[in-house]
């Protein structure tokens, strides 16, 4: 399978990374060959085979339900790049 | 004093017990080397005050008779690890200046046993490279150079920062995180000791997120010994992080007995690749004679699905980097873009500037692996066939207890080349990324020099939870080899 420009202007706009035309001529055939390259997978056959997600083996415990964390406001603003009255400050998204 | 950076842990242990010198002492003589070998690149944030604060705290615990098991050791640590207060960047223009509020769990473990931070080690950005040239902050250099030729090295990567700085002798150990193969193959191609330890083994909480079924951080030093000293610290239980394995931390180093008489060593049948140099085959040969003269018994074994790793890999890895990277938006922390027309906008250019191109790269594979559609195509068949190559795993050790292979498919190349092709890049992972797939502990450890000088490694991969039997057998080998050459460049004072 492979992708054309469309397709990875499409995929960018999902994932939020603004791409030219430029960018595109250089990012589609990088991926292309990364994608005819996995795509050996298909000549596998896994039928009957359940998905491995996840290796640990670990149970996941209950914690109790009780407030462990908080009163941190200052920590938590500690790095945005605009803050105001305890906010977090983004360009007008209603008008 | 410079001599002091050429001590092991243990050795350095020791001579602080032994009041031959204090850790203060200790911690200067690194800041020195760390100052005379910056072209390495190795830290891209130096925190000398901080080094010299902890270990005069340390030389005070060590009067007092209460010194922790790694008290006065300055190491350095990946720059992928939250530091209270000192910027972490994951290499990332996107996160330059974000300084955390809080401290990883592993680098706290390491502060609770009294060790000393150098500085914040490079790599590759996010974790993402196998040669430590996509980081935001520069190149980092390998320490190591061809015979009779000054070309400059790649360390390997991502934690290349780390490996160069341990082989350097700029710190005595370090940190290191490993998601295909980021701790072993750097460790090989700088000539230094490195462990992956099984999924779950050392809290996730505090390390900047890669590929969180993957990710798994680990240890670096010069020695197979030090190695298990550092991880009994790094290892544990961690309510934080719910994959983190509830199971008692064993004294690694206790674990070294030199015995191995009957253990049976595989070896896999499919990790003969086509174009790999001869003398890491004949390196991997020389390893099965040592564990063999050691009174170990040699198994051939077979792990049919080796060769869809690296892709069922370069699915899965992207797929959840590209999730756990959706949270850079340039709202909460780091960087950015502020000339956005709207909330999109600058979501976009944010992210568009602040990861490389390499991490755009992998976010784009993974957006369109779980986009609708293809993620049954892509994702799930590519969980489906890492079942497969755990069940390989699994057969084979009912067969053996420790795998014996090569660490990477070369040795350090120059910095530059495999660039114009990801595929060829990601190769370099050929041998490490199935443990990663499948969860399993993985060691590396320097085996010897090539023609040109460079080191070459071994690895061994063992059962989940089986990273005493690693340290024992790597301990074997690492007498047999008695690997003692030094770069160049970090020669000891006479």
């Amino acid at each position: 399978m492979s992708i054309d420009k469309n397709t990875v202007r499409k995929v960018a706009s999902l994932a939020r990374l603004e791409i030219d035309e430029a960018g595109l001529e250089k990012m589609t055939p990088k991926l292309n060959g990364i994608l005819q390259w996995i795509e050996q997978l298909q000549a596998l056959n896994t039928d009957n085979v359940e998905p491995l997600a996840n290796v640990a083996n670990i149970e996941l415990k209950l914690r109790t339900d009780a407030l462990t964390d908080g009163n941190c406001a200052d920590k938590v603003l500690a790095n945005a790049p605009e803050t105001t009255a305890g906010y977090f400050v983004v360009p007008k998204v209603v008008e | 004093m410079t001599n002091l950076t050429h001590l092991t842990i243990e050795q350095a242990l020791k001579g602080l017990d032994k009041k031959e010198f204090t850790a203060v002492e200790l911690t200067q003589a690194h800041i020195k080397a760390m100052e005379k070998f910056r072209s390495l690149n190795a830290y891209i944030v130096e925190t000398p005050e901080i080094a010299l604060k902890q270990a005069a705290e340390s030389d005070k615990r060590r009067a007092g008779g209460k010194a922790g098991l790694l008290d006065g050791i300055p190491l350095g640590i990946k720059d992928l690890f939250c530091t209270e207060g000192v910027q972490t960047t994951a290499a990332s223009k996107i996160l330059e200046g974000f300084k955390p509020q809080y401290e990883s769990t592993v680098t706290a473990n390491l502060f609770r046993d009294g060790a000393v931070m150098l500085g914040k080690t490079n790599l590759d950005e996010f974790a993402m490279g196998s040669s430590n040239t996509t980081s935001a902050f520069g190149n980092v250099i390998n320490p190591w150079k061809r015979k009779g030729d000054n070309t400059d090295l790649v360390p390997g990567g991502s934690s290349g920062g780390s490996s160069a700085a341990v082989a350097a002798r700029i710190c005595m150990g370090a940190t290191g995180t490993d998601t295909g193969g980021s701790i072993r193959q750097p460790a090989a191609f700088c000539g230094i000791t490195g462990i992956k330890p099984t999924y779950g083994r050392c809290s996730r909480w505090g390390v900047v997120a890669f590929a969180s079924s993957l990710d798994q951080a680990g240890p670096f030093a010069r020695t197979v010994k030090d190695n298990a000293l550092l991880l009994r610290s790094m290892a544990g239980y961690d309510a934080k992080d719910s994959t983190s394995a509830d199971r008692p931390v064993p004294d690694y180093a206790a674990a070294m007995t030199g015995n191995i008489k009957g253990l049976k060593i595989g070896v896999p049948k499919e990790y003969r690749v086509d174009g790999m140099p001869a003398e890491i085959e004949k390196m991997w040969q020389q390893g099965i004679e040592w564990l063999k003269a050691a009174g170990a018994e040699i198994v051939d074994v077979s792990l049919p699905h080796t060769k869809y790793a690296l892709p069922v890999y370069y699915i899965i890895a992207p797929a959840e980097a590209s999730s756990n990277l959706a949270r850079y938006d340039g709202v909460r922390y780091g960087q950015r873009v502020t000339s956005g027309k709207d909330l999109k906008d600058m979501y976009q250019k944010t992210r568009a500037e602040g990861f490389g191109e390499e991490v755009r790269r992998r976010i784009l594979v993974g957006t369109y692996v779980l986009s609708a559609g293809y993620y049954d195509a892509y994702y799930i068949k590519a969980q489906r066939v890492r079942r497969l190559i755990y069940n390989d795993f699994m057969s084979a050790f009912e067969k053996c207890d420790v795998l014996l292979t090569p660490t990477a498919p070369s040795a350090a190349f120059p910095i530059g080349e495999n660039e114009d092709d990801p595929v060829k890049m990601y190769l370099n992972d050929v041998f490490t990324v199935t443990g990663n797939l499948a969860g399993l502990p993985g060691l590396a450890l320097p085996a010897g020099l090539d023609a040109k000088g460079l080191p070459l490694g071994l690895q061994l991969l063992g059962r989940p939870w089986g990273e005493e039997t690693l340290f024992n057998v790597a301990g074997v080998i690492e007498k047999a080899a008695n690997f003692t050459a030094l770069p160049e460049s970090v020669q000891k004072a006479a």
